[in-house]
């Protein structure tokens, strides 16, 4: 049997439900909520300020540093554990590199951006909501960068592709799934996250992307409208 | 060919135009032959060339402005200002006190910690290190009043064109304000005229990137102080955005 019905009634190609706001912490130099389906990412740009401990500043350039963290009641009602831990480390550290390529802190030698990504609910696609809704923040503290960053999730589920998996998909037991984070920088097409997590063969995953670059459209049609309507 | 429309607000890597038409200034690039914008900002076209009017951001010091900080620490010869940026400053020993200074004095004595002051950035190295004087007219510690912290990007509207903003609420409030370039801003008046100054600061921060804010404002201070303000020198208020730098 193949995977034809989608668990949710999507269509293959069809985004969660999108809602995005810029400007939702006061005292943030910048700050966005992005929130796709039941997964919601709040995320805060402190900076650029001095940057500590010191032995991390670059004469050359200023310092990015993201924090990726799951609230203890964000899960499915099994409490995540507050804190630091590997797969949290690992996002924070994948979230960095895909944002500092947008970003020119070439102006702010031996200083440092902090920018803490916050999930109050999570439903998959969580490392991709915080890229969406970091890239905007970034943009609403005045950073110079050169594009936003679009994240979504890609994968194929029993040799379906389909677009934005849902936890449910991403768990599913009868058929062989895939799941492939990817952020894309919509001007150049540029990937600056790929990640994967599953089984899939090269025809499926080269699709796959394909898909991915597709869906940035619309990813980055949200981001600029709620960009723009803080200065209604 | 230009995608856009003078003063509209636009977000980084927007296509600003295409071909080599335009040329790109600040907050902007060029990509191939198109230009993006590279800042979140107002979009300001000024013959042929585009530039961008941020909208947020830090305070990153500039030789030559005028601002208002905060002495964090005393040196051995000097003291480190605080200026509501990533980089501090230095008012050196020369630079802060005309006064005689034996050797080894304490300097406390004459500016202390915590204390606030008005200042001139002289000079600003590759590295972002900052030299503040305090001789200059005007230039001075600071005693009484309150200090507000607004975005650094708002303050050419809180001066306004020519002054035309703070001299508004100077006439209305009768308080002695100093806008700091770095979006610190000093008062000191009667209270509850105090607080009538602030509360107008605060509301051009907030709406700063609207058109025709002067006259909103004028009239909110007529509404509040009951005095009948005197119309400042500036006609048009459409331009306003125009000295926004």
């Amino acid at each position: 049997m193949t995977y034809n019905k989608r668990l949710d009634g999507r269509k293959k190609e069809e985004l969660r439900k999108i809602t995005a706001k810029v400007g939702v912490i006061k005292n943030a130099d910048g700050s966005a909520e992005f929130q796709i389906g039941n997964t919601r990412a709040t995320a805060a740009v402190y900076g650029p300020r001095e940057l500590h401990p010191r032995f991390l500043q670059d004469p050359k350039k200023g310092v990015l540093r993201c924090n990726y963290n799951m609230m203890p009641f964000s899960g499915m009602g099994n409490r995540v554990r507050p804190g630091n831990n590997r797969r949290a480390t690992e996002i924070s550290m994948v979230t960095t590199q895909a944002l500092s390529p947008v970003l020119d802190l070439t102006q702010f030698p031996n200083a440092g951006i902090d920018v803490f990504i916050e999930l109050d609910q999570t439903d998959a696609g969580s490392r991709c909501a915080g890229i969406c809704a970091a890239s905007m923040a970034l943009a609403d503290a005045g950073l110079p960068m050169k594009d936003l960053v679009c994240a979504v999730a890609v994968g194929s589920v029993g040799g379906t592709i389909v677009a934005d998996l849902s936890y449910d998909e991403e768990a599913y037991k009868e058929e062989p799934v895939a799941d492939i984070p990817l952020a894309i920088i919509p001007s150049t097409g540029e990937i600056t996250l790929l990640q994967m997590d599953g089984e899939v063969d090269i025809e499926t995953l080269k699709e796959a992307i394909k898909l991915g670059k597709k869906l940035t459209k619309e990813l980055l049609k949200v981001q600029t409208d709620a960009l723009k309507k803080k200065y209604e | 060919m230009l995608k856009i429309e003078n003063k509209n607000v636009v977000v980084p890597g927007e296509l600003l135009s295409e071909g080599m038409d335009y040329l790109p200034s600040h907050g902007t690039y060029r990509e191939g032959n198109n230009i993006r914008a590279q800042k979140l900002g107002l979009a300001n076209i000024e013959g042929k060339v585009i530039k961008i009017i941020p909208l947020s951001g830090r305070y990153i010091p500039k030789k030559g402005d005028t601002v208002v900080g905060k002495v964090i620490d005393v040196l051995m010869s000097g003291w480190r200002i605080e200026l509501n940026s990533p980089y501090s400053a230095v008012i050196s020993l020369k630079d802060g006190t005309s006064e005689f200074i034996p050797k080894g004095d304490d300097l406390t004595k004459y500016i202390g910690l915590d204390a606030f002051i008005v200042g001139k950035i002289t000079n600003v190295t590759n590295q972002s290190l900052v030299d503040i004087t305090l001789r200059g007219p005007g230039l001075k510690k600071l005693s009484g009043g309150r200090v507000i912290k607004v975005s650094p990007a708002k303050v050419p509207r809180i001066i306004g064109k020519g002054g035309s903003m703070i001299r508004l609420i100077k006439q209305a409030t009768d308080c002695y304000i100093v806008v700091g370039q770095n979006g610190y801003v000093w008062l000191k008046g009667e209270p509850k005229e105090e607080v009538i100054a602030v509360d107008a600061i605060i509301k051009i921060d907030a709406e700063g990137h609207k058109s025709g804010l002067t006259d909103e404002i004028k009239k909110y201070l007529e509404k509040v102080t009951g005095r009948k303000l005197e119309n400042s020198e500036v006609e048009n208020t459409e331009g306003d955005t125009n000295d926004l730098q």
